[in-house]
């Protein structure tokens, strides 16, 4: 379910990036109070034993095909959440970068789907609650598959959401919901499942590790959660308010593609000159399009684009491809270059 | 199996981040900072846009050719990514049947161009980020992110991350082939094995975590890690992110497109 940059307005993309950075730099932070050094080459290599367990697969119980775990959940269980989400971003980011999963704009959302709901809100909210009173191997299995769910469905809900409001789908939300939801309830129960036994075993195996592990945690996360949740929503809101006023003092892009075609803009603006050239200039700098909730009355008022000319769709055709093969002859050209370079 | 063939990609496009170019030379924080801006360029058009993504494909094919990258294996990641976007995207024809555009007198749908514009788009950042990471370096990255002021915590331990993730995997691909010599068919994969199996890599990992701190404390570890620092912000650097900054906003502002298309019709007639 990673999110993609094809599907993300820069906006939301931006919104979700500046909340993504806050939280990692306020996890270092407490990380930084309560070091223990140990921790960073634990975080390293559990962030690399998450790719290379990725890599050992099973086979769903019913479908007879294979799958692998995520492990976001079995790493704030291991490490605590302000760890967890350090290294869930870690393994992101190599994911998006050598894996090309998502992409560079999108990982900002894939982080907070992926880091944020496990780390800040199952683990301490679910995980912990329940084991806290009693650790005995029914209480981890029910604690960890209730979270791991709670988490995946939260994300799944992030992904809708994300996508719904950069407006490129044109799936109507109920039907995108029942798209993504069930699905990720079948792969939240089997991750549940998995983690589960994983911590369980892990326990009866080298028992010290994971008490050892829940000292640290039991350390690190001793601040308070609440306070933790208060600053990242005031963040959200306050990056994404300031965006969204951002992209709409920009003219749209729709609008401004309208304009293009009708080669005016509105009549009142012919008689001013100077306003005329300003709002030129504004639309020149149009960088993010104009970004809105996508309400009833716009979803019907939107779907009408206009007749098009078709001689202009024709070369902006044309266009298009002509464009491509300048490019080619750009990369041919650069090639050549290179290899000449080579030989003096 | 998908496994060795993986394993085989992350160390081919390191291998391919150690070329000496003029791109792999340039500042890893301006090719991360050009790159990203290029990102944000290519999603910021609206959902009907097409012609206007196609100036756009000149950076990656900068990279690739001035990088001196086999264009072969990136379009491999690329096709082999998982199509999340496409996935959702393929929707889009079905639910907008509204016609925009005829082509040759063949009516075109809305759906069908958002659809396009989702996968060009999805082409564009995609084989960015990708070739990104080609001509940079995952250290040189790290370099980037240290200097642009990321905890150093953070940035420390995906340096661990990257180095112990070739040595996890070999021991993997060991423990994997063992349990494929030892099983026939499907069987070995039941979650039974796999969470024991798991959990023993867990354990070795935790147990090397463990071994490389204590080879650290005897080398002079004193919570202090200094990272590297090739790279300083050269003229060359300055002028590469200005100029492609400024071409990109040509390209998002100016419809060079339709301006070619249009010079060419009035040839032809």
């Amino acid at each position: 379910m990673h999110m993609s940059d094809a599907l993300l307005s820069p906006t939301v993309g931006g919104a979700l990036w500046a909340g993504t950075i806050g939280t990692i730099v306020y996890c270092a932070r407490k990380l930084k109070e309560k070091m223990d050094e140990k921790m960073i080459p634990l975080m390293g290599v559990l962030g690399a034993f998450i790719f290379a367990g990725q890599m050992i697969n099973f086979t769903i119980p019913g479908t007879g095909s294979s799958g692998h775990i995520g492990g976001g959940m079995l790493l704030a269980i291991l490490l605590g959440p302000y760890s967890a989400f350090l290294v869930i971003a870690s393994v992101l980011m190599v994911q998006a970068l050598f894996f090309a999963d998502g992409g560079l704009l999108a990982l900002g959302a894939n982080i907070w789907n992926l880091g944020i709901y496990p780390c800040f809100i199952a683990y301490p909210l679910i995980y912990r609650t329940i084991v806290r009173q009693k650790i005995s191997p029914r209480r981890i299995t029910i604690a960890t598959i209730l979270s791991v769910v709670i988490g995946l469905q939260l994300g799944a809900l992030s992904v809708v959401l994300e996508t719904k409001m950069s407006g490129i789908t044109e799936l109507p939300l109920s039907t995108f919901l029942l798209l993504m939801q069930p699905i990720h309830l079948a792969i939240g129960l089997i991750e549940g499942f998995a983690t589960a036994g994983i911590v369980i075993y892990v326990r009866t195996l080298r028992p010290d590790i994971v008490e050892d592990l829940e000292g640290v945690k039991a350390l690190s996360s001793s601040g308070s959660l609440k306070k933790v949740l208060v600053v990242m929503a005031v963040l959200a809101v306050i990056t994404g308010s300031a965006f969204s006023w951002f992209a709409s003092t920009y003219p749209d892009g729709l609008e401004w593609s309208i304009e293009k075609i009708y080669g005016k803009p509105e009549i009142s603006e012919k008689e001013n000159p100077i306003k005329k050239s300003l709002s030129k200039l504004q639309e020149k700098t149009a960088v993010l399009p104009d970004y809105s909730f996508p309400s009833k009355g716009e979803e019907e008022a939107k779907p009408s684009w206009p007749a098009v000319d078709p001689g202009t769709s024709f070369a902006g055709f044309i266009g298009g491809i002509m464009v491509l093969v300048l490019i080619f002859i750009f990369g041919i050209g650069i090639k050549y270059i290179r290899k000449h370079k080579e030989k003096t | 199996m998908t496994f060795d063939s993986e394993y085989f990609n992350l160390g081919y496009l390191d291998t391919l981040s150690y070329k000496d170019t003029f791109v792999h030379r340039l500042d890893p924080r301006v090719k991360l900072f050009v790159s990203f801006i290029f990102i944000l360029f290519v999603v910021s058009f609206p959902k009907y846009e097409l012609s206007g993504l196609m100036p756009f494909f000149i950076y990656p094919v900068f990279l690739l050719t001035a990088g001196d990258i086999p264009l072969k294996a990136i379009v491999k990641k690329v096709l082999f990514v998982s199509p999340f976007a496409i996935f959702i995207g393929i929707f889009n024809p079905l639910i907008d049947t509204n016609v925009i555009i005829k082509l040759f007198g063949v009516p075109v749908t809305g759906g069908w161009v958002s659809f396009f514009s989702i996968i060009v788009k999805f082409i564009l950042t995609v084989s960015t980020a990708l070739l990104l990471i080609a001509v940079t370096s995952f250290p040189g990255i790290c370099e980037a992110l240290e200097r642009l002021k990321l905890p150093k915590i953070f940035v420390v331990q995906l340096l661990f991350l990257y180095r112990y993730l070739f040595v996890l995997f070999e021991e993997t691909l060991r423990m994997v082939r063992a349990r494929e010599a030892r099983s026939f068919g499907k069987k070995g994969k039941e979650m039974k094995t796999f969470i024991r199996l798991v959990s023993v890599l867990l354990i070795k990992s935790v147990e090397r975590a463990e071994r490389i701190y204590q080879a650290m404390l005897s080398r002079g570890f004193r919570g202090e890690i200094k990272v590297l620092k090739i790279h300083s912000l050269r003229l060359q650097d300055v002028l590469f992110a200005i100029f492609s900054v400024i071409i990109f906003y040509a390209f998002r502002n100016f419809d060079i497109v339709s301006l070619i298309g249009e010079t060419l019709r009035s040839f032809f007639r």
